[in-house]
C-alpha cells in the first residue's frame, strides 16, 4: 500500500519539494513543528501525494549516484535512534548532494523541526551545524544556520545546549559586521530575554563573540543585557554569567571594564550562593590581568581578600586552586603584601580539601615569587607551614605536598635543602600512607640534581622495600614502575646489592599484573645496564624458574624470555634461552606448551636461520600435532609466522 | 493544605552496624561500604573554627524555678548562651560547657513545648538568631567524593548532640500554639529559608529528617514564603538535574512537595504545570533515581489525581526519558507506569496507549527477565486489564508480534509462562482478532519478502 523504503528516499532527492513535509509528518511532531509546516494531512492524502510523486518520478530519468543520499535522508526519520544518529552525522554529505539552495530552503527548515528528537541526535546536529557555512553557500548565507541553532540553544539538556553555543560562537566569526547586527545580535537578545533559564544561560556565552564587531549603540545594549543576566533571578543563569565574566571583560574597552565589569564582579563575588561566588574567583584572574597595576588595589583586591576568607570552603578551594594564576595576574608587589599571608592561611585552612589544593601550589607559588627576596619569603613564611603539612592528619594533603615538595630543592639550593628540606623528605619517606612515599620517590630526580641521591639512599631503601611488599598490588605496581628510574639514579652497584632481589621477587608475585610489570621492568633494566650484566645477574635466575613446580612461575620464565631476548641479543638467546624454551615444550601443562609456541614465534627474529630450521621448527611441528587444541593453534600460528620471519632473514642475508 | 503525612517530629537515629553478613561476601569481594568503614570517622563542620574566642559558660538558674516576672529574661539569656558553639571533633574539649549548653537546650525545648505564654514578641529574634547560629553553616566536603547513598555509610554530623536539640527546639517553636506567623515572618525570611534549603544537602539522614518536618511547618504557617520556597526547590532540582547530579536531600524535598501538590488549587496554575513538565519529569533522568523514586512517583501521581489533563505530558515525558541501558531503572519506570495506569482516566488512556504499548512491548522482549516480568505483571492488574480490553483492537496488534516471538525465544521459563497467560487472556478477549493476527504473523514469518512488498 505504500512505496518501498528505497523508493521513498529516492523520491526525496529526485523530485519532491514536499519530501521534507512528508518526513516531518512521519515523525513525532512537536507543537511548534505544525506551525513550521503546512497543515497536517490525513494518512490517505499523504499516501496519495507520495504515489503521485512516484508516478511523476517514473517518467523522469533516475540518477543512481544519488541513491546513497536517498537512503541517508530516509534514515533521518527512521524509528531507530541509531540510524537517525548515523544519518545526522553524515549531514554534510546530504547537504553537499542537495546543493546550497535546497540545503537552505528544505534541509534546514526540516532540521529546525528535529529539535523534538532525542538528545543524542540533537547533540550531533548541534555539532554538525557549526561546520555548515560552506554548505549553505558561504558567509553570505551563514545566518540561515541561526534558527536551528537558536532552538538547540534552548533545550534542557546541558551538553546539547553547550554544543549549540559552541557552534554559534564558531559561525559568529563568519558573519559580516552587518549580518552580525541584523541576524546574530537579535538572536542573542532573544535568548537573553527568554522565559526559561536555558536560553538565558546560553546567551551568556554569546556576548563576547559579537561585542567586538558591532556598533557602539549595539555594544551598549549588549552590556545592558549582560548586566541583567548577572543579577538574574535563577542561580543557574548567574553561574553562567559569572563563568563568562572574565571572557566578556577581555573584549570590553578598559573604561567599561572599570565602570561595568568591576561592579558586576563585586556583586557576583558576594552572591548568596557559593556556587556563584566561586566562579567569580576565576573571573578575577582575567580582570586583574586587564587592569593597570595602580587600579588593582582598589578595584580587585578587596574582593579577592574576601574570597580567600570566604565562609564557604568551596570558594577558598577555588582561590587555592587558581593561586598561581592569581599570583601572576596581580604582580610581585601585591603578591608580597597580600598573597603571601593569604597563601599561609590557605595552607592552614580548616578544611583538608583547601589545604590539599594549596599544597599542590607550593612549588609553583615559590617559583613565581619575586627573585630579590624569594628565599627569605620561603624560609620565613612558607616553609613553616610546609613543615606542618608534612604531619597533616589528612593523607590527601600529605600526598599533594609530597608530589611537589621535592621541587623546592632547586629553588632553595644545596645548603637549605640539606638543612631544611631533607628532614621533611625523610619524614615523608616514612609516612604511613604509601601514596605519600610513592610521590616522594617518583620525584627523586629533582633532589638528585641538587644534593645527589646518596644523602637519601639510606632512608630510601627501607621505604622502597616496604612499598615493594605493600599489601595493595597497585602500590607494588607503582613502585615497580619507578625501578628503572631509581636504578639509573642509584647506579648498578647499589642496585645489585639492594634492589635486585626485590626485582626477582616480583616475578613470583601472586598477582599477574605485578609479574607482568616485573617482566617489563627487567627488560628496561637490561636496556640500562647492558647484556653482560643481564647474563651475570638475571638470566640464570629467570631460567632457573623453568623448573619451578608452579606452572605460573614456569610461564613467567617464558614471558621474561619474550621480553629480554631482543635486549640480550642473539648470543645469549640462542645459547642460553632457546634450550630452556625447547625443553619446556614437553611440559605437562598445556598453557605452558602453547606459551612455548608463542615464545618461539616471539624470539624467532633474534635467532639465526640455522637454529630456526634445526631446532625450532621440529619442536613447533611436534606441538602442532599436540592433543590440546590451543597448543595446536598457537603452534600453527608460530609456524606460519616463523616461515615469514625466517624468509625475511634469508632475504636479508642474500642482499 | 492537607494535614501532614510526614513522620513524627522526633526522628529516631538510624543505627546501622558495619558487620556485613558473610552471605553478602560470597563473591570474594568485600562491599564498598565495608572497605570504607574503617576510614570512616564523624565529621564536624568548619563553623566551630570561625568562632574567634571561646566563651566560658556558667550555669543559669532553672527555667521552672524562675519567678514569672523573670521568666522571659531568663529564657532570653538561655537562648544567648546556646549561641556558643563547641568543638565536637575533640570529644573531650570543654565538657562542662557542652553539658551546660545541652541542659539549657533541653530546658528551652521543654519550656516551649509545654508552657503557655512563653513565646512573646521580643523572644522571636533571639530564638531565630540562636537557631541560625547553630544550624546554618557551609556543609563540609564529603569525606568520600564518590559517596553513593545506596552503598556507603553517610558521614554523620559530629555536633549532633547539640544540633538535634536545636532542631527540636525549632520544631517545637513552630508547632507551639503560641506561635504567631505574623511575628515570625519578620525573622524567618527569604534569606533564612534559602539557607535552610541548602542544609538539605547534609549527608546526615537524621538532620534531613528534621529539616523536612521543619520546612513543611514553615511552608504551612508562613504563607508569604510559599511561592519563594517552591521556586528555590525548583532551582535546587534543576541544578541537581543539569549541573551537579549531586544533592542529598532530593527525596526529602519531594516528600514535602508531595503534600504541597495535594493542596494546589484547580485549575492548575501554569507555574505548577511547568514544574511538573520541566522539573519533575526530567528528575527521572538522574543517575541516583532509586534513592528518591518512590517520592517522585508519588508526586507525579498526585498531579494526575489533581488534574487528569496532565496525564499525556507525564506519560510522553516518561517515554522520552525511558532508560536505555539501565535495567534497574527500567523496572522503576515500569512500576511508576503501573501506579499511573492505576488512576488513569479511560479517555486519557486512549491518548497515550499507542506509544505506551510500543514501549511495553519493547520491555517484554527485554532479555533481562525482571524487566520483562515487571511489564507482564500489568496483565495481573484488573483495572489495567479492563483498559486493555476496551482498547483491544489497538493494543493487541501493537504487542502481538512481540508476545508471540518472545514466547518462543525467551530463556526464562517464568517469562514464557507469563506470556502464555497474557496470550490466553487476549484470546479470550477477542478470539477473532487473535486468530487473524496469528495467521498474518505466520505468513510474515514464512515469507518475509511478501511483507516487504506489501
Amino acid at each position: 500500500d505504500s512505496c518501498s523504503v528505497v523508493n521513498r528516499g529516492f523520491v526525496c532527492v529526485c523530485k519532491s519539494r514536499f519530501v521534507f513535509c512528508f518526513l516531518q509528518q512521519r515523525r513525532r511532531a512537536g507543537p511548534a513543528a505544525a506551525a513550521l509546516w503546512q497543515k497536517p494531512r490525513s494518512a490517505a492524502q499523504q499516501r496519495h501525494s507520495v504515489t503521485a510523486t512516484e508516478s511523476k518520478m517514473a517518467g523522469a530519468d533516475g540518477d543512481d549516484s544519488l541513491y546513497p543520499i536517498a537512503v541517508l535522508i530516509d534514515e533521518l526519520r527512521n524509528e531507530d535512534v541509531q540510524l537517525r544518529l548515523n544519518s545526522i552525522k553524515k549531514l554534510s554529505t546530504i547537504a553537499l548532494a542537495l546543493g546550497v539552495e535546497r540545503t537552505r530552503t528544505e534541509l534546514l527548515p526540516f532540521l529546525t523541526d528535529t529539535i523534538y528528537d532525542e538528545d543524542e541526535v540533537l547533540l550531533a546536529l548541534a555539532e554538525q551545524l557549526g561546520n555548515f557555512t560552506m554548505l549553505v553557500g558561504g558567509p553570505e548565507y551563514v545566518h540561515c544556520l541561526l534558527p536551528p541553532l537558536e532552538s538547540l540553544a534552548t533545550v534542557e539538556e546541558t551538553v546539547v545546549r553547550d554544543k549549540a553555543v559552541e557552534s554559534l560562537r564558531k559561525i559568529s566569526q563568519e558573519h559580516s559586521p552587518v549580518d552580525l547586527e541584523v541576524h546574530f545580535e537579535p538572536l542573542v537578545k532573544r535568548l537573553a530575554s527568554g522565559d526559561w533559564f536555558t536560553s538565558r544561560t546560553s546567551a551568556c556565552g554569546l556576548f563576547s563573540v559579537c561585542y567586538p564587531r558591532v556598533s557602539s549603540t549595539v555594544k551598549a545594549e549588549i552590556r545592558q543585557h549582560f548586566r541583567t543576566l548577572c543579577s538574574d533571578d535563577t542561580p543557574m543563569v548567574r553561574r553562567a554569567a559569572a563563568s563568562k565574566l572574565g571572557e566578556f571583560a577581555k573584549v570590553l574597552e578598559l573604561d567599561y571594564v572599570k565602570s561595568d565589569i568591576i561592579s558586576l564582579f563585586t556583586a557576583l563575588a558576594s552572591d548568596e550562593q557559593d556556587s556563584v561566588r566561586l566562579l567569580a574567583v576565576e573571573a578575577c584572574v582575567s580582570i586583574a590581568t586587564l587592569l593597570p597595576q595602580e587600579d588593582l588595589e582598589t578595584l580587585v583586591m578587596p574582593t579577592l581578600r574576601q574570597a580567600a576568607e570566604d565562609k564557604s570552603w568551596r570558594v577558598r578551594y577555588m582561590v587555592a586552586d587558581k593561586f598561581s594564576e592569581l599570583q601572576k595576574a596581580v604582580g610581585p608587589e601585591i603578591t608580597k603584601n597580600d598573597l603571601v599571608p593569604a597563601f599561609q592561611n590557605l595552607l592552614k585552612d580548616c578544611e583538608a580539601e583547601v589545604r590539599a589544593a594549596a599544597a599542590n601550589k607550593v612549588k609553583e607559588f615559590c617559583e613565581n615569587l619575586p627573585e630579590d627576596n624569594r628565599e627569605q619569603i620561603i624560609m620565613t613564611h612558607i616553609l613553616p607551614c610546609v613543615k606542618e603539612l608534612v604531619s597533616d592528619t589528612n593523607q590527601h594533603v600529605k600526598s599533594a605536598l609530597a608530589s611537589v615538595i621535592m621541587g623546592l630543592s632547586t629553588i632553595l639550593g644545596k645548603d637549605n635543602t640539606i638543612e631544611h628540606l631533607l628532614p621533611l623528605f625523610l619524614a615523608q619517606l616514612k609516612d604511613e600512607c604509601p601514596e605519600v612515599r610513592l610521590n616522594i620517590i617518583s620525584n627523586l630526580d629533582c633532589v638528585n640534581e641538587v644534593i645527589g641521591i646518596r644523602q637519601l639512599s639510606q632512608s630510601l631503601l627501607p621505604a622502597i622495600v616496604e612499598l615493594a611488599e605493600d599489601a595493595k598490588w597497585r602500590v607494588r605496581l607503582a613502585i615497580i614502575e619507578y625501578m628503572p628510574l631509581l636504578a639509573g639514579q642509584l647506579g648498578v652497584e647499589f642496585f645489585d646489592e639492594k634492589l635486585n632481589t626485590l626485582c626477582m621477587a616480583w616475578l613470583i608475585d601472586h598477582v599477574y599484573a605485578i609479574r607482568e610489570a616485573a617482566t617489563c621492568n627487567l627488560m628496561k633494566l637490561v636496556e640500562k645496564f647492558g647484556a653482560e650484566w643481564a647474563q651475570n645477574t638475571i638470566v640464570p635466575k629467570v631460567l632457573g624458574m623453568a623448573n619451578d613446580p608452579n606452572y605460573l612461575h614456569r610461564m613467567t620464565t617464558l614471558f621474561c624470555i619474550n621480553a629480554l631476548s631482543e635486549a640480550c641479543g642473539q648470543e645469549i638467546t640462542t645459547k642460553q634461552m632457546l634450550p630452556v624454551v625447547l625443553k619446556m615444550s614437553n611440559d605437562q601443562v598445556a598453557n605452558v606448551r602453547f606459551n612455548v609456541a608463542k615464545s618461539l614465534q616471539k624470539i624467532g627474529p633474534v635467532l639465526d636461520s640455522n637454529a630456526l630450521q634445526t631446532e625450532v621448527k621440529p619442536v613447533l611441528e611436534k606441538l602442532a600435532s599436540d592433543t590440546d587444541m590451543d597448543v595446536k593453534y598457537f603452534a600453527q600460528e608460530a609456524i606460519s609466522g616463523e616461515c615469514l620471519s625466517s624468509s625475511t632473514i634469508v632475504d636479508k642475508l642474500n642482499t | 493544605m492537607e494535614t501532614t503525612k510526614l513522620p513524627p517530629s522526633s526522628p529516631s537515629s538510624p543505627t546501622t552496624s558495619f558487620s556485613v553478613p558473610s552471605a553478602e561476601k560470597v563473591d570474594g569481594f568485600p562491599r564498598r561500604s565495608m572497605r570504607r568503614a574503617r576510614q570512616r570517622r564523624s565529621h564536624s563542620s568548619s563553623q566551630f573554627r570561625y568562632q574567634s574566642s571561646q566563651v566560658e559558660l556558667t550555669p543559669l538558674p532553672l527555667l521552672k524555678d524562675a519567678p514569672v516576672a523573670e521568666l522571659h529574661d531568663l529564657f532570653c539569656k538561655k537562648l544567648q548562651q546556646c549561641c556558643v558553639l563547641f568543638d565536637f571533633l575533640d570529644c573531650v574539649a570543654d565538657l562542662k560547657g557542652k553539658e551546660i549548653k545541652r541542659a539549657a537546650l533541653n530546658e528551652l525545648v521543654e519550656s516551649v513545648a509545654t508552657s503557655r505564654g512563653v513565646l512573646i514578641e521580643p523572644l522571636y529574634p533571639e530564638a531565630i538568631k540562636m537557631i541560625s547560629v547553630n544550624i546554618f553553616r557551609t556543609l563540609p566536603p564529603s569525606e568520600n567524593p564518590e559517596f553513593d547513598p545506596e552503598e556507603d555509610e553517610p558521614t554523620l554530623e559530629a555536633s549532633w548532640p547539640h544540633l538535634q536539640l536545636v532542631y527540636e527546639f525549632f520544631l517545637r517553636f513552630l508547632e507551639s500554639p503560641d506561635f504567631q506567623p505574623s511575628m515570625a515572618k519578620r525573622y524567618v525570611d527569604q534569606k533564612f529559608v534559602l539557607q535552610l534549603l541548602e542544609l538539605f544537602d547534609s549527608e546526615d539522614p537524621r538532620e534531613r529528617e528534621y529539616l523536612k518536618t521543619i520546612l513543611h511547618r514553615v511552608y504551612g504557617k508562613l504563607l508569604g514564603l510559599r511561592a519563594y520556597i517552591r521556586k528555590q526547590i525548583n532551582n535546587i532540582f534543576l541544578r541537581f538535574i543539569y549541573e551537579t547530579e549531586h544533592f542529598n536531600g532530593v527525596a526529602e524535598l519531594l516528600e514535602i512537595l508531595g503534600s504541597i501538590i495535594n493542596g494546589f488549587a484547580l485549575p492548575l496554575k501554569a507555574e505548577h504545570k511547568q514544574f511538573l513538565v520541566r522539573v519533575l519529569i526530567p528528575l527521572h533522568t538522574a543517575k541516583s533515581l532509586s534513592i528518591f523514586h518512590a517520592q517522585l512517583a508519588y508526586c507525579v501521581v498526585q498531579f494526575m489525581e489533581k488534574d487528569a489533563t496532565v496525564t499525556e505530558y507525564i506519560i510522553r515525558g516518561l517515554l522520552k526519558y525511558w532508560p536505555k541501558t539501565c535495567t534497574q531503572k527500567e523496572v522503576m519506570f515500569l512500576g511508576e507506569i503501573e501506579e499511573i495506569l492505576d488512576v488513569i482516566e479511560p479517555s486519557q488512556f486512549i491518548r497515550v496507549q499507542e506509544p505506551l504499548f510500543k514501549q511495553i512491548a519493547a520491555c517484554i522482549s527485554s532479555p533481562h527477565f525482571q524487566v520483562a516480568e515487571r511489564a507482564l505483571y500489568f496483565w495481573n492488574n484488573e483495572y489495567i486489564l479492563s483498559l486493555i480490553e476496551e482498547n483491544c483492537q489497538v493494543i493487541l496488534p501493537l504487542v502481538f508480534a512481540t508476545l508471540y516471538r518472545v514466547s518462543k525465544e525467551h530463556w526464562n521459563q517464568t517469562i514464557v509462562s507469563l506470556i502464555y497467560n497474557v496470550l490466553k487472556t487476549f484470546m479470550e478477549m477477542n478470539s477473532k482478532l487473535f486468530d487473524d493476527l496469528t495467521a498474518s504473523y505466520k505468513v510474515e514469518k514464512q515469507n518475509p519478502a511478501v511483507t516487504l512488498k506489501k
